[in-house]
């Protein structure tokens, strides 16, 4: 069976930084593959390219066997590759609620110049939606009247609206209270396995990693330095010293010993 | 309940129109004038939805109303050359727009300027053809086949102007709240979500723009069946300044916003001509400063805003 | 082809002469109006108008020092204080009154206030001035003319175009790119340009910055206007001729450059002197046309971003 993304000796770099020096990779259909590694290693990039926003020099990257690099992100999005940012990307000036909806409706079209945005259907998918990540009552919120960790969930819920195969996110629970981080993926994991959505996500916190991550990749310097379930990655000597060891406390207390 | 609030106020400001153009009968050109330029400017709304700023609109008057000029002696029906005039309009804006809809905020307004002004030499210059800035009179042209003269002729283009507001109105009324005019409002602040939802932002844009182009287009035709006599100057840079300028003064809160701008413009201007003759451009800007600096939501906005403090209380 | 130059080469030299002395006015304007978009992220449509004040200054300036009776090489310096006096008169108001209170404004908003100051100040220039020309030609015809040699030709050209107009705009090239890279002024007027918020965290006053970039631009734009208007006369409608031409050469040069900015005001400058002398129906047209072909293979302009740095 091949896998659903498939990145082949990825090579891209900026001046003379590596953000991916030969990256292999394959993601299975249906897992929760996490990345992890220090800032710089060059995840982010990673997601950039899978996505078509930014072209490796060298390399090959297949979805469901079909070559996706050189697409455009508005193609690749179509193919069934949706993303969420570190930075999140709200229409600012428009409610949650709308938001959500543009997400249904770019999901749905083509579409009718003079048929409203919010017609009954989209609004009620729109509001489950939100619902399911506890954010109906922020609906008629401005998307800059938004808290960082609420402006994340809906960024989050607005890639999951696309109904993807593959969800691409980059670090989902950054900006996220500490005390609501565990409920928020609780959430977020039962969504997109109700789904089958396949998902990828870059995250420093390593009690989310070991809990919800079936696989760990752990990125350095452009490379993928280990490979495996969380278990035997995340009890590495090498990982910890490189990886863990230089992340905050609670994260490195945590990891198994 | 508040489309309805606006439809409502619509139909009594087209009625008020009817009111002031049968009671002042030398206001009726003033009035169509206005009518014609809001049209426009509904266009340049549409485009401000998207955070752009298109300062060579008048390209499209002007373009729609040498078409007229053009075509009246061999098609003397209004009501087969202003569908020619917004058709060949709405192609020069796709034409234009597949090029300058890659361009964002200043690139994109001094692009537009700049084809305006290409335009408005290419009048001036090919004295043969256009006449330069003598421009080109027309004839009366009938009106569903009837020879109409004076008052008649201009009560059949007024009329014809406020059915085209009206229903121009309706139309970016409904696609404004539609999936693809929320987007253009997307593009103004999140451009590259859209592209990551999926959404050709740039094909967005584009048939924004050739709607515009299209609605300018049906301005431009009107203006010249109203004052029978084209020249460049309809595509000089500032015609097309004075289209932003009233969309600014209207609000760009409300499709009513760019026909009560261009009423308030029109009846500004006339009156500040009559009283100062050589300073009715300065009285205009000094409008349009307070405006800006005390109403920034334009004269819709100052309307909502009363509106509001008199429920209140 | 041979045969075209030895028609037409006294018109191409003639083209060349003009074209230089008219880059250097159109380059004083430009660049003040780069100056200002940079720093303060406004597109000042008003710049043209005073352009035009600028030159219409100097002109009045120049016939009361006729009538005085003074010596005549006044007229020179007299370029240089009308310049100023429109600089310092109209620039900080403007700042301060209009473009400060409306910073928080949309960008749109800001470009109509500048727009809304077009219409008043065109219409002032009308009331003080009239409409009727124009005209001081006396620092013109101090310095007389020269011949300018041209293959077997010469062509007797006017001192002031051939030398004063470029020689001014050259210093100031010269002169700006010094002050922005090596004073301690002209580097924070690049750190507000790179990042205004930044450069207010590092305790950059950016608010008197922009005051004084203003007040500069403005200063810029009233030069270009005094010194072109010994070769011009002066009647309404110049300054709005004037902004769109500097437009056209600041989207061409890409935002923020001086270096650019000259060399698009060269480029537009030659161009349509070649235009006039040669197409005269495409005067008009061709600092457009040179614009759009610009951005269709530069989409940034001609050295946005990647070459020189941005001031």
């Amino acid at each position: 069976m091949s896998a659903l993304l498939e990145a082949r000796g990825l090579r891209l770099a900026f001046g003379g930084v590596k953000a991916a020096d030969g990256i292999d990779l394959a993601v299975e259909e249906g897992e929760f593959l996490a990345i992890i590694g220090p800032n710089g290693a060059g995840k982010t990039t990673f997601i950039n390219m899978a996505t078509g926003y930014l072209r490796p020099q060298a390399g090959e990257i297949t979805f469901r066997g079909r070559r996706i690099l050189g697409l455009p992100p508005r193609r690749i999005v179509r193919l069934g590759i949706a993303r969420s940012f570190q930075l999140p990307q709200l229409f600012t000036e428009h409610t949650v609620l709308e938001n959500m909806a543009l997400a249904i409706a770019a999901r749905e079209g083509p579409w009718s110049p003079l048929a409203p945005l919010l017609r009954p259907a989209w609004r009620d998918e729109a509001m489950a939606l939100l619902d399911s990540f506890g954010l109906a009552p922020l609906a008629e919120r401005r998307g800059d009247a938004l808290n960082e960790g609420a402006r994340k969930l809906a960024d989050i819920a607005m890639a999951v609206a696309l109904k993807p195969r593959l969800l691409l996110m980059d670090e989902p629970t950054s900006g996220v209270a500490a005390a609501d981080k565990m409920a928020v993926v609780e959430t977020l994991a039962r969504v997109l396995r109700q789904s089958g959505v396949t998902a990828v996500f870059v995250e420093h916190d390593m009690e989310v990693v070991d809990r919800f991550a079936d696989r760990v990749a752990v990125w350095g310097q452009g490379r993928i330095m280990a490979l495996g379930p969380p278990q035997a990655v995340l009890a590495d000597p090498q990982v910890r010293r490189d990886v863990i060891g230089i992340l905050p406390e609670e994260a490195a207390g945590h990891a198994p010993a | 309940m508040k489309r309805h609030a606006e439809l409502l106020l619509a139909l009594l400001g087209v009625l008020a129109v009817v009111l002031v153009a049968w009671a002042v009968p030398w206001l009726r050109f003033v009035l169509t004038i206005a009518l014609a330029k809001g049209l426009a400017v509904l266009g340049i709304l549409l485009l401000l939805r998207a955070g752009q700023v298109s300062f060579g609109h008048a390209l499209f008057v002007a373009f729609a109303a040498y078409v007229v000029a053009f075509l009246a002696p061999l098609l003397p029906e209004t009501l087969l050359l202003l569908p020619v005039a917004a058709l060949g309009s709405a192609l020069l804006g796709l034409l234009v727009g597949l090029f300058v809809v890659r361009y964002r905020e200043i690139f994109f307004g001094m692009l537009n300027l700049a084809l305006s002004m290409v335009f408005y030499s290419v009048l001036e210059k090919f004295y043969a053809i256009t006449h330069g800035t003598d421009g080109i009179r027309l004839a009366p042209t009938r009106f569903a086949g009837m020879a109409l003269e004076g008052a008649a002729q201009g009560w059949s283009v007024l009329l014809l102007a406020l059915a085209l507001s009206l229903g121009f109105g309706v139309l970016v009324r409904l696609h404004l709240a539609s999936p693809m005019g929320q987007a253009l409002a997307g593009i103004k602040t999140r451009e590259p979500r859209l592209e990551f939802m999926g959404v050709p932002a740039r094909r967005v844009l584009l048939s924004a723009y050739v709607l515009s182009a299209c609605m300018a287009g049906c301005g431009g035709a009107l203006i010249a069946m109203t004052t029978r006599h084209v020249t460049p100057a309809l595509a000089y840079w500032t015609a097309s300044g004075e289209l932003v300028f009233i969309a600014i003064l209207g609000g760009a809160g409300s499709v009513l916003g760019p026909f009560l701008g261009a009423l308030a413009y029109e009846l500004t201007r006339v009156y500040a001509a009559a009283l100062v003759a050589d300073a009715w451009q300065m009285i205009l800007g000094t409008v349009l400063l307070l405006v800006i600096l005390f109403a920034p939501g334009g004269l819709w906005g100052m309307g909502r805003a009363l509106f509001a403090r008199r429920r209140a209380a | 082809m041979a045969d075209w130059l030895a028609q037409n080469g006294l018109l191409l030299g003639l083209a060349t002469l003009d074209g230089l002395s008219n880059a250097a006015a159109i380059f004083m304007v430009a660049v003040g109006l780069n100056l200002v978009f940079g720093v303060l992220r406004v597109l000042n449509v008003a710049h043209g108008s005073l352009y035009a004040i600028g030159g219409y200054t100097a002109a009045s300036l120049g016939l009361l020092l006729a009538a005085s009776g003074l010596p005549d090489w006044l007229a020179f310096p007299l370029l240089l204080v009308a310049a100023l006096l429109v600089g310092a008169v109209l620039g900080p108001p403007i700042e301060k009154l209009l473009l400060r209170r409306t910073r928080q404004h949309e960008p749109v908003l800001q470009l109509l206030i500048t727009f809304a100051l077009f219409m008043i100040l065109e219409d002032l220039q009308k009331l003080v001035w009239g409409v009727q020309p124009v005209v001081n030609d006396t620092p013109l015809r101090l310095l007389g003319t020269v011949d300018v040699p041209f293959g077997a030709d010469v062509i007797p050209f006017t001192t002031y175009q051939l030398f004063v107009l470029p020689g001014v705009a050259l210093v100031t090239l010269v002169g700006l790119a010094w002050f922005l890279r090596r004073t301690l002024a002209g580097r924070m007027i690049v750190a507000v340009t790179a990042d205004a918020e930044a450069a207010r965290a590092m305790g950059i006053d950016a608010g008197r910055v922009m005051l004084l970039t203003f007040t500069a631009g403005a200063a810029l734009a009233a030069l270009g206007g005094a010194l072109a208007s010994p070769t011009v006369s002066l009647v309404p409608g110049v300054g709005a001729q004037t902004i769109v031409l500097s437009f056209a050469v600041v989207a061409t040069a890409g935002l923020g450059q001086v270096e650019g900015a000259a060399l698009a005001a060269l480029l537009i400058g030659l161009g349509r002197a070649f235009a006039v002398y040669f197409e005269p129906e495409l005067e008009v047209v061709i600092p457009y046309l040179i614009m759009v072909v610009v951005l269709l293979v530069r989409p940034q302009g001609l050295f946005g971003v990647v070459e020189t740095r941005r001031i």
